[in-house]
């Protein structure tokens, strides 16, 4: 008997969890829809957040979800998710070169009406073309980001032009025994990738095909596999190049090593920290190394809707709050990246804060796109593979060897190293 | 089977009675009959959880492994049967990871069986202040592999690390074989206290009037300890290699962190994990996981046939 009692008892309290559950669950539905978003640690992005929450008066309400701060972490993670058909990520956060990879899985939504245009209407147009795949818009561009020639002031006067004189300008300085070494990205990873499809398409070559099924690796990405060689093998390249990622490279140059860096302008905010570095901390457009103007790799981030969301119009709509002009310029002011909407340029507190936005509208104009395939992850990690370390390439061997195992990546046949 | 029996019983030869009695109650009792279907049904919800959680995934990722099954090109997915091994076998990739792996491994495990058997020499021998040398000893296997780990990559990273500094501030983890000789030391620094446990496990099976009728009989203390005791610990020392082995065989988190398997410092769980995880290739990352996994049966089965009646299972181990 006491048995029986004891297990009702149980049973009983079991039963009150359960109803206490699905009470708290219906608690949270009557503050309205909510939109997960799910992006990088961006400093400011809640401020954004709060004002679209505001401008919504309830109709949704977003939710900001951290990422890890490493590209590759905040990938799997989505992918991961998305696979399993996850429905609780609504708007994501994409890395401009995943548009393909997961437009191609079906994972997530095309842009399609008003929302479409209202997202192409004042963009610029590089952004937008790393949010297109097949000729469908499968994001909306958030920030984006171009690299810059960085360069002391005191040590060299004239920045230079071409890639040739900036290795013999450093040289030069080395030489005097003076801090002119040449920093940059020559790790095995998405860098060395940004920093060889800068050098290719500046240089006019190709290394995939347009639709992106056949690799091509031409004439022009040999040469550009020599002028990479050249850097790599030069006197003023930074000893610890071959393992050197953004944050690296702007280390050395701060803590006085380097005359040169070519890094993205997240090295302007920071360098201010140091008032007697930041004095003499200049910038000038990314070298050439045609003769022509460099199409510089564009990065940044998109804004992407899941295939799997329940609330598709609530998360179209809070995308467009979320990188309407106003919130670009907050990013752009709050957390220094550069905004995709061509007008927020001229806002006059751009000037101060951003004193080097005519530099990079006038490289954006004129960027380049890494290679669009879905499978872009396996292309990006056989071309840091292959071209690791920098030092060692043979241009024409590494070419061929870049072209058989590109196409295997194409044809996911290749072993991923 | 049964009419023999009948048939011996009713002859009487009496030969063996017993047994066979036992063996008509176990065919006939009701009783013994819904006890032993009782047991089943007991036994069925831990096994069909078995099955369900690791009998079934190791099936999948064997159908896996003969598909194109790649996740960014969903439509392309087709059975093609062993393609994916032909690929795999055939990639300078997947045996580089092999050699790498093996190396790690047999290196590794070799340094630390002499240093933890040291180590559990002294832990064993220690008179004075024994539970600080073995806490002390124990130490780097309490500290979480990852945390350790980013403390040697930071030690190694010029500019920021005293060892690299040390040696010359070269970035020792940017070349293959350099970054390899990393890798084992924090391998072995990370690993030697468990094998020290297992072995002093062991030491504590070796009778001490055996090392001291020994050391009459004029015996030195080499002898002594190859002679009396390690045959003694050899199923100690077994299960510690077997155990070290195929951990180190599957090493993953030390890589991950120091190299991230960059300049073909890739062992073969890093590799893997590359195609399955960050390629999304479902098929060849299967077909590696499956490789894998013959790998560490061979190893097991080498072990056991090497070591032989030591191993552990078979009864007569303490056999000597």
């Amino acid at each position: 008997m006491g048995a029986t009692r004891r297990y009702r008892l149980a049973a009983g309290v079991g039963a009150a969890m359960l109803a206490a559950g699905t009470l708290t669950a219906c608690g949270s539905g009557d503050q309205g829809i909510t939109v997960n978003v799910y992006k990088y640690p961006q400093e400011n992005f809640q401020a954004i957040v709060d004002a679209c929450n505001a401008k919504a008066g309830g109709r949704y309400n977003i939710v900001y979800n951290k990422l890890p701060r490493e590209a590759d972490g905040q990938r799997e993670q989505m992918v991961r998710r998305l696979a399993a058909e996850d429905d609780s990520m609504d708007v994501l956060g994409l890395d401009v070169t995943w548009t393909a990879e997961l437009a191609k899985a079906g994972w997530i939504k095309e842009f399609t009406g008003s929302v479409k245009s209202q997202v192409e209407s004042g963009t610029l147009k590089t952004p937008l073309d790393t949010a297109t795949y097949e000729g469908k818009l499968y994001g909306a561009p958030d920030n984006t980001n171009v690299q810059l020639l960085w360069y002391r002031s005191d040590l060299v006067p004239t920045p230079p032009k071409t890639w040739d004189e900036m290795i013999s300008m450093a040289e030069a300085l080395v030489a005097e025994g003076k801090p002119g070494q040449i920093v940059g990205q020559g790790k095995q990873y998405e860098g060395l990738v940004v920093l060889y499809n800068t050098l290719v398409n500046s240089n006019g070559g190709t290394i995939l095909d347009e639709n992106g099924t056949k690799a091509v690796v031409d004439d022009k990405a040999v040469e550009a596999l020599a002028a990479l060689k050249k850097l790599a093998t030069s006197k003023a390249i930074d000893p610890s190049f071959s393992n050197a990622a953004e944050d690296n490279a702007r280390l050395a140059m701060e803590n006085g090593n380097a005359a040169f860096q070519l890094n993205w302008p997240y090295v302007y905010a920071a360098a201010q920290k140091k008032p007697d570095f930041a004095k003499n901390f200049k910038w000038a457009p990314y070298p050439t190394v045609s003769g022509e103007q460099s199409k510089v790799t564009v990065g940044g981030i998109n804004y992407a809707v899941s295939n799997y969301t329940t609330k598709p119009n609530e998360s179209f709509d809070a995308v467009l709050c979320l990188r309407s002009a106003e919130s670009q310029k907050l990013a752009a002011l709050k957390d220094g990246v550069p905004p995709t909407i061509e007008a927020v340029y001229d806002e006059p507190e751009m000037a101060e804060a951003y004193p080097m936005r005519d530099d990079i509208k006038e490289t954006l104009k004129n960027a380049s796109v890494r290679p669009r395939t879905p499978a872009y992850q396996n292309v990006s990690t056989v071309i840091s593979t292959i071209l690791s370390p920098p030092a060692g390439i043979d241009p024409q061997a590494t070419a061929d060897r870049l072209r058989k195992e590109l196409q295997d990546a194409l044809d996911s046949k290749g072993v991923l190293p | 089977m049964s009419q023999t029996t009948t048939e011996d019983t009713a002859t009487g030869t009496g030969a063996s009675p017993a047994p066979v009695a036992a063996r008509k109650k176990v065919a006939l009792s009701e009783g013994k009959k819904a006890e032993r279907r009782l047991g089943w049904l007991l036994c069925a919800p831990a096994a069909l959880t078995m099955i369900a959680v690791t009998g079934w995934p190791i099936l999948y990722s064997l159908l896996l492994s003969m598909q194109r099954f790649d996740l960014k090109f969903p439509d392309r997915t087709e059975w093609i049967w062993f393609d994916n091994y032909v690929t795999v076998l055939s990639s300078p990739y997947w045996w580089n990871a092999v050699w790498v792996t093996v190396v790690l491994t047999v290196v590794t495990v070799a340094i630390e069986l002499v240093l933890g058997m040291s180590l559990a020499l002294i832990m064993h021998r220690a008179l004075v202040g024994r539970g600080i040398v073995r806490t002390t000893t124990l130490i780097p296997y309490g500290i979480v592999t990852v945390v350790a780990a980013f403390s040697w990559r930071f030690a190694w990273t010029p500019g920021t690390g005293y060892l690299a500094e040390a040696l010359g501030g070269d970035p020792v983890l940017t070349e293959k074989v350099p970054a390899l000789i990393v890798v084992s030391i924090a391998e072995i620094w990370k690993t030697t206290p468990f094998m020290a446990l297992l072995l002093m496990a062991g030491l504590a099976l070796v009778p001490d009037d055996l090392l001291k009728a020994a050391a009459m009989d004029g015996a030195s203390g080499w002898q002594r300890f190859i002679k009396i005791t390690v045959p003694i610990m050899k199923p100690a020392i077994l299960v510690a290699l077997l155990f070290r082995t195929l951990d180190a065989f599957r090493i993953f988190d030390n890589l991950f962190v120091l190299t991230a398997g960059s300049q073909g410092t890739s062992s073969v769980s890093m590799l893997t994990y590359n195609n399955l995880i960050k390629g999304l290739n479902l098929g060849i990352g299967s077909t590696m996981s499956v490789l894998i996994f013959i790998m560490v049966a061979i190893i097991a089965f080498v072990f056991i046939k090497l070591f032989g009646t030591a191993a552990p299972g078979s009864d007569d181990g303490g056999k000597r």
